[in-house]
């Protein structure tokens, strides 16, 4: 029998069984139905399974579920409640989404940042955002949507 | 008064799927599960050249439990069909690279896959492999260009020759998102399969091949694609032939998604080059002969190699004037993986060797390499290597103008030269001027004849529907923006419809920076047929107002159902190409630019940092400028990686660093500001009078970075990509 681990995911309870040593992109994405966290490279390189564990920027990844037992969790879905968060709609508007897939990653590494520093300079934001890869925007747009989010806030 | 809709080309419209990917509501395909699937693995070849001898399955696993594909059950043909079907979908017994199919294995749980994946032995008769690809000697494909009379200038007295030889490595296209499919498959109801992919019909055409299947009992369905690059044009038709094969046999869905050490090792990459160039010049450096020997290696098998080679063959002679050209070009076999589409496609290979070429003759002369452009630019009326006339309005000189004004170069020039006599750090500006044609190449696009059709919802909006697939770089928006423009109707109605064999036309490839200009363009004549179709049946007057269109859109749909417009390619008259001599106007339209590089080097660690970009294009109608801008700056990047950071290690014919932690792609820390203007020319065949952009970023910043890096240092540098650890030799060499 796989034990179960309780945590809190987007503010909502989940027990889930598993071995303790899979992965918290797996449970998420396999058993809470949260497929917004995406699995880039499995090695801890390009961030795109980036969440919050206890406010805590980790790479999902690299986290064994025993590691979450009675954690808070933060994902891509907790991001937006009714309407879109001032950064998610700064990304729509600064073009810091192309194909996607290293948006939920980016989007929570920002929102990392923007918890301790709320409006951030370029460089700040680039150094935040450093270990999540993105392919297609040569980045540019990323940080402008991230410098950005703060107008979006009023 | 009549309502005026903005006009949506050329302003900054919401991305259509942009709100499904902030919230991570996107389906990418390994996002889709069922209950009932079974997961698949490839087992590969470890030798690069040689024969199965034997294949051993370890008796600890249960392989009653699991489903074993070879070539053996192959329903029909045993190739990717793509060009020449040369290449098999599973190795039978000849092995011609490493990480080559060999067998296919599935079974419902994911970890007994992963388990018994790695007890399979297979033992080889290993041959000699060739992996250099200078020395091989097996042709897949050549081209020869020829251009008034090159040797009769190379036997004159009076001239200068310039020769040199230059180096580009492999380079993984990358896309964040693997490749992955799922599929579904059985004689009774044919073979359906989802996935990450830029071309469904590529697939259909290899999916039918494989199991001897007619048009219609194949499907093909476009997920959310993380990314392409080319790296997703052809290998889709591997991996979904795989899956089937798997859900043909055990009767179960089946889902083969690579790990990103699989992708790397075993997928496509950029195919390596080596150009060589001899130049005869004028005391001025006005080109008077020009000879190009362009060489790239191919990897095991043809697939699109021929088409690649051609694209840079056609670049090679870069964006100048010259009456004597002469242009041989071969693709060769090695033991390596097949190299493959990626961005630019033999261009940046080719025109990295021309724009670094050009930087020596004007070192060579004693002029700056500004000017040594300026002097041998193509003009309007002038003529390629391939004999094509620059019909449309053509200033490179203004291009390039405002690059040198943007980068502030004469003053930082001079200001480096002496800042470089007393620092560790040097500093330097290089530039790169160049061309990139859009669409298929010569008579490819009128073989390929593509269709699109646009149809009528009940609701009174618009559905395009096209097998070109959003990857990124937006084809969902401007499609919609396309029609909003030629219906003058809002944006918001319309729509995009999700490439699928079964409901869309075969509107070609979404490769070749075609999408917007040749795929555009029929959308809006799709459009404007639609259009014509309501007001014959009386319903619309002309010029009739938004509402009034879709009002009598409903009622269409409620009198006579359906409502579609279709468009086909028609070749424009002026394009003419003799696909024997290779000559002719080898693309309907080429976008321009002039790209400088500002860099820094640390002499002590050799590093070498790109401060800020300049990108100058003339790419016609901008349709959407926050995209548009979104595209230069991505492929710059990807760019700068090319130049300075992506090595392919190879080990035995295969990627010995296929890893993200081994292959290094820039961050965001490495990436500097890029300054992005375009210039417009409008060119009428394109939609909004837009031209192509996709590929063209990738084509300058790799030879800008590398002249300035000799700016910097002095010291010529013909080969990427430039490590730390190149570059250090190059040095010491230099000592
Ligand atoms: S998937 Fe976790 S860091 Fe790449
Ligand atoms: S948007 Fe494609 S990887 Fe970042």
């Amino acid at each position: 029998m796989k034990p179960t681990f309780k945590l809190k995911i987007n503010g909502k309870a989940f027990a889930v069984q598993a071995h303790p040593l899979e992965r918290l992109l797996d449970v998420l994405r396999e058993q809470c139905g949260l497929s917004g966290t995406k699995e880039g490279c499995g090695e801890g390189e390009c961030g795109a399974c980036s969440v919050l564990l206890n406010g805590e920027l980790v790479n999902s990844c690299l986290v064994p579920i025993a590691q979450a037992a009675g954690a808070a969790v933060l994902t891509v879905e907790g991001l937006a409640s009714k309407s879109l968060s001032a950064l998610q709609k700064s990304f729509l508007e600064h073009g810091g989404a192309q194909c996607g897939i290293c948006t939920p990653g980016m989007l929570i590494a920002a929102s990392a940042l923007l918890k301790t520093s709320r409006r951030p300079n370029e460089k700040k934001v680039r150094e935040a955002l450093a270990g999540n890869l993105c392919r297609c925007t040569g980045y540019q747009n990323i940080v402008e949507s991230v410098v950005g989010a703060h107008k979006e806030s009023r | 008064m009549k309502k005026r809709t903005p006009k949506a080309i050329g302003r900054v419209v919401p991305r259509k799927e942009g709100r499904a990917k902030v919230t991570g509501e996107a389906k990418y395909i390994d996002d889709i599960n069922r209950d009932d699937l079974w997961h698949g693995a490839t087992i590969r070849s470890s030798v690069a050249r040689g024969s199965i001898r034997k294949i051993t399955f370890d008796p600890k696993i249960p392989w009653k439990e699991f489903c074993v594909v070879t070539a053996k059950d192959i329903p029909g043909k045993n190739v990717v069909a793509l060009i020449e079907g040369d290449q098999p979908l599973l190795a039978e017994t000849r092995i011609e690279h490493p990480e080559e199919p060999v067998l296919l294995i599935a079974h419902p749980n994911k970890e007994m896959v992963t388990r018994a994946r790695a007890t399979i032995q297979i033992e080889y008769a290993a041959a000699a492999a060739v992996l250099d690809f200078e020395k091989s000697d097996t042709v897949f494909k050549s081209y020869s260009v020829n251009k008034g009379d090159v040797d009769s200038v190379f036997r004159r007295k009076d001239v200068t020759i310039v020769e040199e030889t230059y180096f580009t490595g492999a380079q993984e296209q990358l896309y964040i998102e693997m490749n992955g499919v799922i599929a579904q498959a059985s004689s009774q109801t044919g073979v359906t399969v989802w996935g990450s992919m830029q071309c469904p019909y590529y697939v259909h055409k290899a999916l039918k091949a494989l199991f001897q299947l007619p048009d219609d009992r194949v499907r093909v369905i476009q997920t959310e694609t993380g990314g392409g690059f080319g790296g997703k044009e052809e290998y889709p038709s591997m991996i979904a032939g795989h899956a089937a094969l798997l859900a043909w046999k055990c009767g179960h869905p089946v889902k083969l998604i690579y790990d990103r050490a699989e992708d790397m090792a075993a997928t496509t990459k950029r195919h390596p080059s080596r150009t060589r160039h001899r130049t005869a010049v004028d005391k001025n450096g006005k080109l008077l002969a020009v000879e190009i020997d362009f060489l790239l290696d191919g990897g095991a098998y043809v697939t699109l190699s021929p088409v690649v080679l051609s694209r840079g063959t056609i670049h090679a002679a870069g964006p100048y004037l010259c009456d004597n050209v002469r242009v041989q070009s071969r693709v060769v076999k090695t033991n390596t993986p097949p190299h493959g589409a990626f961005r630019g496609f033999g261009a940046p290979q080719s025109l990295f060797a021309v724009e670094k070429h050009m930087d020596r003759i004007a070192r060579v002369v004693g002029v700056a390499p500004e000017e040594i452009r300026r002097r041998n630019f193509l003009k309007t009326g002038g003529m390629t290597a391939t004999s094509q006339v620059i019909q449309q309005k053509l200033d490179l000189s203004g291009l390039l103008d405002k690059a040198l004004k943007k980068s502030n170069w004469k003053t930082k020039r001079e200001k480096f030269l002496k800042h470089n006599k007393t620092s560790k750090i040097k500093k330097g500006l290089g530039l790169a001027t160049f061309l990139h044609g859009a669409g298929f190449t010569g008579s490819g696009e009128r073989v390929l004849a593509s269709k699109v059709a646009v149809e009528g919802t009940e609701k009174g909006t618009i559905r395009v529907l096209t097998a070109n697939t959003e990857i990124g770089q937006g084809t969902n928006t401007i499609f919609a923006q396309v029609v909003s423009d030629a219906l003058k109707i809002p944006y918001e109605w319309v729509e995009v419809a999700q490439p699928d064999t079964a409901r869309v036309p075969n509107s070609g490839p979404t490769v070749a920076s075609r999408t917007c200009m040749i795929v555009g363009k029929l959308v809006e004549r799709a459009a404007l047929e639609l259009e014509g179709k309501l007001i014959d049946s009386g319903l619309l007057e002309k010029n009739g107002e938004p509402s009034q269109f879709r009002k009598a859109l409903v009622q269409y749909r409620k009198k006579y159902g359906e409502l579609k417009g279709f468009a086909e390619y028609i070749q424009p008259s002026h394009v003419n190409w003799d696909d024997q001599l290779y000559r002719g106007d080898a693309y309907g339209a080429f976008a321009w630019a002039a790209y400088i590089a500002e860099v820094s080097v640390d002499t002590v660690t050799y590093c070498c940092t790109v401060d800020r970009f300049t990108a100058v294009q003339e790419v016609g109608r901008v349709v959407h400028p926050l995209l548009a801008e979104g595209q230069i700056i991505g492929g710059v990047t990807q760019g700068i990686g090319y130049a300075l950071y992506e090595r392919v290690v190879w080990k035995d014919g295969r990627m010995a660093n296929n890893s993200l932690t081994n292959y290094i792609i820039p961050t965001s820390v490495d990436t500097p500001t890029i300054d992005v203007i375009f210039l417009e020319e409008p060119y009428e065949p394109g939609p909004g009078g837009a031209k192509g952009i996709g590929e063209l970023p990738l084509d300058g910043p790799a030879p800008a970075i590398l002249n300035a890096i000799e700016n910097a240092l002095g010291v010529e540098v013909n080969h990427i990509p430039l490590l730390p650890e190149d570059l250090l030799r190059v040095c010491e060499a230099g000592r």
